[in-house]
């Protein structure tokens, strides 16, 4: 078997297109994954125990079961319910959700990261609760959270290789059929891990700048 | 006689089922140093915390130039809550230090002490930095008002948290054992602002191991062991003749370590 590259630059608008609806899923997933994924810490922590139970055991489920069996109840169950999504926006929706169990456990260690006495010395200036979470412990959390986030983002883009289960056009699903179109596994294989492998390298790269930005905070040491 | 600053009645504090603060009378008497004296344990901290509602007592008022902090007595006299904004609005008269200092990391010294008045009190930037500036000069910290905590030593960190506090002209300042994390040789530049603040007639609450501060410095020692507050009284009754056994006993472990000289 010879490996054939121009099977590759013939099907190249398709690997394009594959590759954008990825990088679209992927970034909008995660940045929506993040929202929920604090805001849901934030109700865990803040809320009392009748949201950080119900919260918890939910966090618990969607980390403990498969992403591939969740996307597939969402897809195929949803109807079930009355909820009926087109492949994208499924996709996009268990994405979401299932970064957002991750990323609110991270947020939730982040705020466990910040000494105490940091929160109660904004209560006895006046400071709201609100404020003290936006102008103490996000900027204090920062460090803390952001290696296992980026860690996170790079999962996520491997497992929304997952989606391809669900039809979304997505690059495993448009490479995987070209492969097949043109009995050329291998070569669609071999694309697939190294436009991920490109992928994940830029997303730990940018993840490592923003770290050495941060840390010349200066605040590292006390 | 003048409305004492603080007045604390009958408070009680428990964490659980332990009673940390059993039946604690208190006032606090205003333009005067008062302060908690005790061995570990004996819930002088603890009371503070309470003056500064970071803890609420389980029974009890307390009045703040004789606003209720944190829970009134209702018509029927039962305890009551009062709601966010009026606990913010009594809690604003009192600045509070901490022992570790608490500074904010990410923020340099100017914009700590700054903090407060640009979110809380919404003074224009420029403006809240100028007062900021102020304060920190009062400290005598002028020069340092763009370094990062971590490039302070801890007396440094502790006056710029000291300056955080007064930024906000609070009528009373409350001291959680202020010099207990710094080295020996640091503790008097933090003791000499707070002689200073003293002198100006400011009301503070000391928590303090520093029982030379509390003899030369105090107007007012209250002691404390084991939750009860056994002795409140000028300096000069309290360390020149120690009339309670259980405060003979806790000064002696003082002049065993060289402070003889205060006897």
């Amino acid at each position: 078997m010879i490996f054939d590259p121009n099977v590759i630059l013939k099907h190249l608008p398709e690997i394009i297109s594959g590759t954008g609806v990825t990088l679209a899923l992927w970034i909008a997933g995660m940045l929506l994954g993040i929202l929920i994924g604090f805001v849901v810490a934030t109700l865990r922590r803040y809320g009392g125990r009748l949201l950080d139970v119900p919260l918890g055991l939910a966090v618990e489920v969607l980390r403990g079961t498969p992403f591939l069996i969740q996307i597939f109840l969402v897809y195929y169950g949803g109807p079930f319910i009355g909820i009926s999504l087109d492949p994208i926006p499924c996709g996009l929706l268990g994405l979401s959700i299932y970064a957002a169990a991750y990323y609110s456990e991270i947020f939730r260690a982040g705020y466990a990261s910040v000494p105490h006495g940091h929160v109660e010395a904004g209560e006895c200036l006046g400071l709201t609760r609100f404020q003290i979470i936006r102008r103490i412990l996000l900027p204090e959390m920062a460090l803390i959270v952001l290696p296992p986030s980026v860690n996170l983002a790079v999962i996520l883009l491997k497992e929304s290789a997952v989606l391809s289960i669900i039809t979304v056009p997505e690059l495993t699903t448009t490479v995987s059929a070209i492969g097949s179109q043109e009995y050329a596994f291998l070569e669609a294989i071999f694309l697939l891990a190294i436009i991920y492998w490109v992928i994940v390298e830029a997303a730990a790269r940018l993840g490592r700048l923003a770290e050495t930005r941060l840390s010349t905070f200066r605040f590292a040491a006390s | 006689m003048t409305l004492p600053a603080i007045s604390v009645r009958s408070l009680v504090k428990r964490f659980g089922t332990t009673t940390v603060l059993q039946e604690i009378d208190l006032d606090v008497p205003e333009g005067k140093v008062s302060c908690l004296i005790g061995p570990s344990g004996s819930g002088k901290s603890t009371l503070l915390r309470c003056l500064a509602f970071l803890e609420e007592a389980s029974e009890g008022m307390i009045t703040v130039n004789g606003e209720a902090l944190g829970f009134f007595e209702n018509a029927k006299g039962e305890r009551e809550r009062l709601p966010a904004g009026q606990i913010r609005a009594v809690r604003a008269q009192i600045g509070m230090v901490f022992q570790q200092f608490n500074l904010w990391p990410h923020m340099t010294a100017l914009g700590n002490v700054s903090e407060a008045l640009k979110t809380v009190h919404k003074v224009p930037k420029a403006e809240a930095e100028e007062r900021a500036m102020v304060q920190l000069a009062k400290v005598g910290l002028a020069n340092r008002a763009g370094h990062y905590p971590s490039q302070l030593s801890g007396g440094q960190q502790q006056r710029v948290a000291i300056a955080r506090a007064l930024a906000l002209s609070p009528k009373i300042m409350l001291f959680d054992e202020p010099t207990s994390a710094l080295d020996p040789e640091l503790t008097g530049e933090v003791l000499n602002v707070m002689r200073e603040l003293a002198a100006e007639g400011m009301t503070m609450v000391v928590v303090s191991h520093e029982i030379g501060f509390a003899a030369t410095v105090g107007h007012q020692i209250s002691f404390l062991d084991q939750g009860r507050l056994l002795f409140t009284g000028p300096p000069s009754e309290i360390f020149a003749k120690p009339r309670h056994l259980r405060l003979e006993q806790f000064l002696d472990t003082y002049l065993d370590r060289g402070a003889s000289m205060l006897a």
